[in-house]
């Protein structure tokens, strides 16, 4: 068949198509992204983000691993490339550090990030579960107000928040840091979209059918089927109270959360910024381990909530 | 339960179990959802609903509420310079954080929409800067960006720099750049890994399709690609806005939070709008939550109103590439006009020459486009009043 003709009756590019077609002998490659296979432009471009991405703590460590001197001679480079036993000494003295007591701090936020995790999970499944697979009147409405609160900038509620922690007694008290955040929106939500999918209305009606009450029904039907969407959940909680800084420093005074350990890295080392920054990436290696765990989960965590959000 | 029969019977008695399962069905669903509901409106309404409380009133740390004032706090807010400075590199923070992530998180979720080898490596490389902790990040930035850091010394052996202090924390604008960059560090990745799962619920037939009518990748990245994605990119461009508005970790650990750091620069050139609220109500220096709280709420509506016109940009930007087809039809139209005239053109020359009439085959296909045909259909084109 002519190209001519191709031109005149499917258009230019498809007489472009034909004609490469032809030369080859084969279909040319298109260009749809999941089938093709990327050169090395692409794996060098990817190579770059790696780096980016790896870069701070990877600074941080080398800056741990040096002495004052040897930071102060290395200007407009990192001051080594590789670690030394420094960075050990270096953590020893700021574990041991007499300003803060980083154990202390360490047990605070696991302790609060436990809690908080183990908590969202359980009653944004049992609130899921009961927007997804249950009937109730008033369901839709309610359901979109726990959407709509998502909304809302949360910081913007934080100095009647402080007010009222104070008045509870809950200043410098890891409570200020647990109650508010037992179970968020987010996570209802999250839950309920999983749920209504992954959970077959069958299951839930053999169970009440064999006479199973309804927090049984929860229990033992909702919950194992919850599994995945519960375990990422919970990740993306600890991360978050993990690593938040803003409302505990409203609320804390002498009681640290690690985030909290930075600001006074400056007050203790002062000068010294080996110590600091070995202080630095100390304070965010704990996640790095997560990470390194359960990255995987994370990042589909991150691509589910997409598709469904 | 309820029987047909004709011979009355005796009302069958409720069992206790059969009462409470009844109450099991109608109540848990209400008291499943309660926990959120209690939670929400103790530590999410009632704030919000007090902030307003807190803002017409003197109010200290210690001595809790003090007079009522009315709107003094609020007039006292906006007749501040701090805080429309505090408001300016809010705004600014955001564009230099947001326009190059949300382009980089488009490239390089473009980079991995492909057949990569060691798929969930890449993306995990991606992902790491969501875990690394803002305070930390911030730390170390303040490092690399400082005076003797991994920038401005070799900027300076470049000519480009002439400033003895780093003028990253010194002049307004390069310090907002710098502070952006780490927010572009913290949520590039996450936004692509969003994006990239938006672009592969993209049809893959549309590629293939976009491929015979002869589109470049960029063609199909811009005319297939973004306008498919669309709804994702108003979620994320929502979400950057309502979170990167409120960005405090970052600029509070810029310059270490040591002794005189944390306040947003000597000059505040870097103090953000929740920084000035926090240092409002528990700065060293300072002790008015009224005011303080005035901000929040003034804040609050300023998101919100932000918010609102991002999302009718975001939606008339990638809208505006969908009105494409619109142009495709006329073009659609026109080449069938075109087809139209070439085959009773090549009908008829075959006739001519007594060649059998099968479209396509005749003899003279390497000049199959006679010299009028295209005339003719640019007069098709012109009467059916196609502009291009």
């Amino acid at each position: 068949m002519s190209t001519g003709f191709i031109e005149n009756t499917a258009g230019a590019g498809a007489a472009r198509y034909a004609q490469k077609r032809a030369a080859t002998g084969r279909p040319i490659r298109s260009h749809n992204p999941s089938t093709r296979r990327p050169g090395w432009v692409t794996y060098a471009l990817l190579a770059v983000v790696f780096a980016v991405s790896v870069f701070p703590l990877y600074a941080s460590a080398m800056y741990g691993s040096s002495s004052t001197q040897e930071i102060s001679r290395a200007v407009g480079t990192l001051p080594r490339f590789f670690p030394t036993l420094t960075l050990l000494e270096n953590f020893g003295e700021v574990l041991s550090a007499s300003q803060f007591n980083f154990w202390m701090a360490f047990g605070n936020s696991v302790l609060v990030a436990v809690a908080v995790s183990a908590s969202t999970v359980f009653f944004s499944t049992l609130a899921g579960f009961s927007f997804a697979k249950l009937t109730f009147r008033g369901r839709q409405a309610l359901y979109l107000t726990v959407i709509a609160t998502l909304a809302i900038p949360a910081q913007v509620g934080t100095i009647p928040m402080f007010v009222m922690m104070n008045d509870f007694g809950w200043i410098d008290s890891l409570l200020a840091l647990t109650v508010p955040g037992l179970v968020g929106a987010f996570g209802v939500f999250w839950m309920t979209q999983y749920l209504q999918e992954a959970l077959p209305f069958e299951l839930v009606e053999a169970a009440r059918v064999d006479g199973a009450s309804m927090f049984r029904t929860f229990w033992s039907i909702a919950m194992p089927a919850a599994r995945p969407a519960a375990a990422t959940l919970a990740l993306f909680t600890f991360v978050g109270s993990w690593n938040s800084f803003f409302w505990p420093a409203v609320v804390m005074r002498s009681q640290l959360t690690m985030p909290l350990v930075i600001p006074q890295l400056r007050g203790a080392f002062t000068t010294d910024t080996g110590l600091v920054m070995s202080g630095v990436f100390l304070v965010a290696a704990p996640l790095l381990v997560v990470f390194v765990l359960a990255g995987k989960q994370l990042v589909s965590g991150v691509m589910a909530g997409a598709v469904k959000g | 339960m309820a029987t047909s029969s004709a011979a009355p019977r005796a009302p069958r008695r409720v069992g206790w179990g059969q009462r409470l399962s009844r109450w099991d069905i109608k109540l848990s669903p209400y008291l499943y959802i309660s926990p959120f509901f209690v939670l929400f409106a103790v530590f999410g309404a009632f704030p919000l609903l007090f902030n307003v409380v807190v803002a017409l009133h003197d109010w200290h740390r210690r001595a809790g509420m003090g007079d009522f004032v009315g709107l003094d706090n609020f007039t006292w807010v906006l007749r501040q310079p701090l805080f429309w400075r505090s408001l300016e590199n809010t705004f600014s923070i955001f564009l230099w954080g947001g326009i190059p992530q949300l382009v980089l998180a488009l490239l390089i979720a473009a980079i991995l929409d492909q057949n990569l080898r060691a798929r969930t490596f890449w993306r995990m490389s991606v992902l790491l800067p969501f875990v690394v902790m803002p305070v930390a990040t911030a730390m170390i930035f303040g490092q690399v960006f400082g005076q003797f850091g991994l920038l401005v010394p070799n900027l300076q052996d470049m000519g480009l720099m002439t400033h003895v202090d780093s003028p990253f924390f010194q002049d307004r604008l390069l310090s907002h750049v710098a502070i952006g960059s780490m927010v572009v560090f913290r949520w590039t990745g996450y936004n692509a890994l969003i994006l990239l799962a938006a672009m592969q619920a993209v049809p893959r037939e549309l590629y293939e399709a976009s491929t015979v009518d002869g589109a470049s990748r960029m063609r199909q990245f811009f005319s297939v690609t973004l306008p498919s994605i669309r709804p994702t990119m108003i979620f994320v461009v929502l979400t950057m806005t309502i979170g990167g508005l409120q960005i405090f970790d970052e600029v509070r650990m810029y310059d270490g939070g040591g002794t005189g750091g944390g306040n947003g620069g000597a000059d505040n050139q870097w103090t953000t709008v929740v920084l000035y609220l926090y240092n409002l109500g528990f700065g060293d220096w300072q002790d008015r939550l009224g005011q303080a709280a005035a901000v929040g709420w003034i804040f609050a509506v300023v998101i919100g109103v932000f918010s609102l016109v991002n999302f009718l940009l975001t939606r008339s930007i990638s809208s505006s590439s969908t009105r494409t087809p619109r142009v495709s039809k006329a073009r659609r139209d026109a080449v069938i006009a075109r087809a139209r005239v070439a085959a009773a053109e090549s009908e008829r020359r075959a006739r001519e020459a007594g060649v059998p009439t099968i479209i396509g085959r005749t003899s003279t296909s390497d000049a199959s486009r006679p010299p009028d045909t295209g005339r003719a259909a640019d007069a098709d084109r012109s009467r059916e009043g196609v502009t291009r």
